[in-house]
């Protein structure tokens, strides 16, 4: 033991093993982790813990609880599940339409806009409302719309002398339905997809074109003027500056738009729900809609929980792809 | 503003007539109606007799018709969607309190568990802070609907199937709001912190008078998209409530269209216009919160 200092008073007494200034940081680091507490435990609760659960789950035999551990059985079920991959590729359809449909009429809305038109913030207010509508509220009121009796849109039509259409309700593909009306007939494999699914995609354009336009409004604001003005002095006008000049410094903001459109489209459900319920017969069940028939109606627990994670896997499996390929095609600056 | 409506002058000297300006507005007006027809009907129609409807007479009203206009629509609307007798009041007011009440407590735990977490990463020295920083960011990959079914099994298990717990609890936590609000904490500058320390406040103290009130633009943002999104959920609270009086309004309205909304379109019509005007007041007051939170952080619900 040697003597104490009157110094060593003020400095760390390392007796203890821990300063006055360590025990402020522990303090201090526990009133942060404190505070971080409520946001992570829910985080690890009703996230990342489901996660895991939903496997355990999809790998038994459930009957409210885990009656017969049955590993893979229900995913060998479900690759070899025609419905399935029938889900699977309506909601492929169902994707492959929408998402360039709505991001190119998104664009050219947004582009028109910021032409420095009068009036933008009430197009945009305009626009934007349907995307702040509640969806079961307006799916109604489309679904009405295209009722095939008397709906709003065939009653246009008749008006304009186009004869009525069934919509919704129509599981004839529509090239074989245009083709129909000049006496063509078309091989079922080229019938293409049924006007119910296409009605689908007409109200979701109408959903999330306004959504779009203000994300696509945010970037083109972002682009420098001098550029534009630069390119008209080399004599680019027009349709040039939107090739050479918007659409590579836009290409950031529609790839962000591309990849968050892609996934709304896997999941899109309400409005299917509402207008459809995956009718008539299986035109409209995609993936979402199958998966949810199979847990409420059928109440198969399991298998449900395994599809989730089948059409996971595929989503994810699109998504590098599309990262790949767009990816790289992404101008930053 | 000023410069634009020059060069806009100067233009309009050289060409009496801008044909490629006209086509702009001819599109955008386009786009702009097919955006607002389907309100515009839905409203009209919620006025409207059922015969009128169905006929499709645009306008039955004076001065084209002889139709009064049908306010009867909605006390109509309302006593058929049926009675609680838990709360003694026809569904439709106890759907509206579910949906305020759920919608009400997301927003205050949203908003609650953001800032505290957001306050933490921001201005707190925390052990394996970037581990939880990057925990939070791979929840982003998670989706909802992977998650559906031990989700559901998990109500069952705690008993808060067809309460009020399994429709806010799961959803009092938003990783977007924490980013936000993390983002928008950082740039409030340090030395209104050391300030605050040196004048003997604390964590809480800096937190509540400081920079909460700084950072209102991204607070309200985040209460704001919150609420219509909760406000909008449909298939959760179509799985976890199984009686009538456990509705939210959009499962209220999709049962009533599955029963008489789905004959009796007027009341149908006036039900959804219910649901969907006040949500339009709402958002038309605060509008502008709306366009640039979205804008700024790209959130989609």
């Amino acid at each position: 033991m040697t003597a104490v200092s009157p110094g060593s008073l003020y400095q760390t007494p390392k007796k203890f093993g821990l300063s006055i200034r360590t025990w402020r940081q522990i303090k201090e680091a526990l009133f942060g982790y404190a505070l971080l507490a409520p946001a992570i435990i829910l985080l690890l609760v009703f996230e990342f813990y489901p996660l895991f659960f939903g496997m355990y789950i999809s790998m038994c035999e459930w009957k409210l609880t885990c009656v017969k551990f049955i590993g893979l059985a229900n995913y060998a079920k479900a690759f070899s599940d025609p419905a399935m991959w029938h889900s699977l590729l309506i909601t492929a359809t169902y994707s492959v339409i929408s998402v360039p449909v709505q991001l190119g009429l998104g664009l050219v809305l947004a582009y028109l806009l910021f032409q420095k038109v009068r009036g933008l913030a009430i197009f945009r207010m305009m626009f934007f409302m349907p995307y702040i509508t509640t969806t079961v509220a307006s799916a109604a009121v489309w679904a009405y719309l295209f009722n095939p009796t008397s709906g709003l849109i065939n009653e246009a039509m008749s008006v304009i002398g186009l004869p009525g259409l069934k919509w919704l309700g129509e599981t004839k593909g529509i090239f074989a339905m245009l083709a129909g009306t000049v006496g063509l007939p078309l091989p079922a494999w080229a019938a293409g997809p049924s006007l119910a699914l296409i009605s689908l995609i007409i109200y979701t354009t109408w959903v999330f074109v306004g959504y779009d336009i203000v994300i696509f409004l945010g970037g083109l604001g972002n682009i420098p003027g001098e550029l534009y003005d630069a390119a008209k002095v080399d004599g680019a006008e027009g349709w040039q500056l939107f090739r050479y000049i918007t659409l590579p410094l836009l290409s950031p903001t529609t790839f962000f738009l591309l990849i968050i459109t892609v996934i709304g489209t896997f999941k899109a459900f309400n409005h299917i729900y509402i207008m459809t319920m995956g009718g008539p017969g299986d035109a409209t069940t995609t993936s979402s809609i199958y998966i949810f028939n199979q847990l409420v109606v059928y109440g198969r627990y399991s298998y449900s929980a395994a599809l989730s994670f089948v059409v996971f896997i595929v989503i994810l499996a699109l998504t590098i792809i599309q990262n790949k390929v767009a990816g790289s095609r992404v101008v930053y600056d | 503003m000023s410069e634009s409506t020059l060069s806009q002058t100067r233009k309009n000297e050289r060409h009496p007539f801008n044909w490629g300006r006209f086509f702009i507005y001819v599109v955008l007006v386009i786009g702009a109606l097919v955006s607002v027809i389907p309100f515009v009907y839905m409203v009209l129609s919620s006025f409207k007799s059922y015969g009128s409807v169905i006929a499709n007479n645009f306008w039955p009203w004076w001065p084209f018709g002889t139709e009064p206009l049908q306010f009867s629509n909605y006390p109509e609307a309302i006593t058929d969607i049926g009675f609680d007798k838990t709360w003694n009041m026809p569904l439709f007011f106890r759907y509206l309190a579910n949906s305020l009440i759920v919608s009400g407590c997301i927003v205050l735990g949203t908003v609650t568990t953001s800032t505290l977490a957001a306050y933490a990463f921001a201005y707190i020295k925390v052990p394996g802070k970037s581990l939880m920083f990057l925990l939070i960011l791979a929840t982003l990959m998670i989706p909802n609907d992977l998650t559906l079914v031990p989700k559901l099994v998990m109500m069952y298990n705690f008993k808060w199937y067809n309460n009020y717990q399994a429709l806010i609890i799961p959803f009092t936590v938003s990783v977007f709001g924490i980013f936000l609000l993390r983002q928008y904490f950082m740039q409030i500058p340090k030395d209104l912190f050391d300030a605050a320390k040196i004048d003997g406040a604390g964590h809480l103290r800096y937190l509540w008078s400081i920079v909460m009130p700084l950072s209102k633009p991204a607070l309200i943002t985040i209460a704001l998209l919150n609420f219509i999104w909760s406000w909008d959920s449909f298939k959760w609270p179509l799985l976890v409530t199984r009686d009538s009086s456990m509705r939210v309004l959009a499962v209220g309205l999709q049962q009533f269209l599955v029963g008489e909304g789905g004959t009796k379109i007027h009341l149908m019509m006036a039900f959804a216009s219910m649901v969907v005007v006040p949500v339009l007041i709402f958002y038309f007051f605060t509008q502008k919160y709306f366009t640039e939170g979205i804008a700024k952080t790209g959130i989609k619900g």
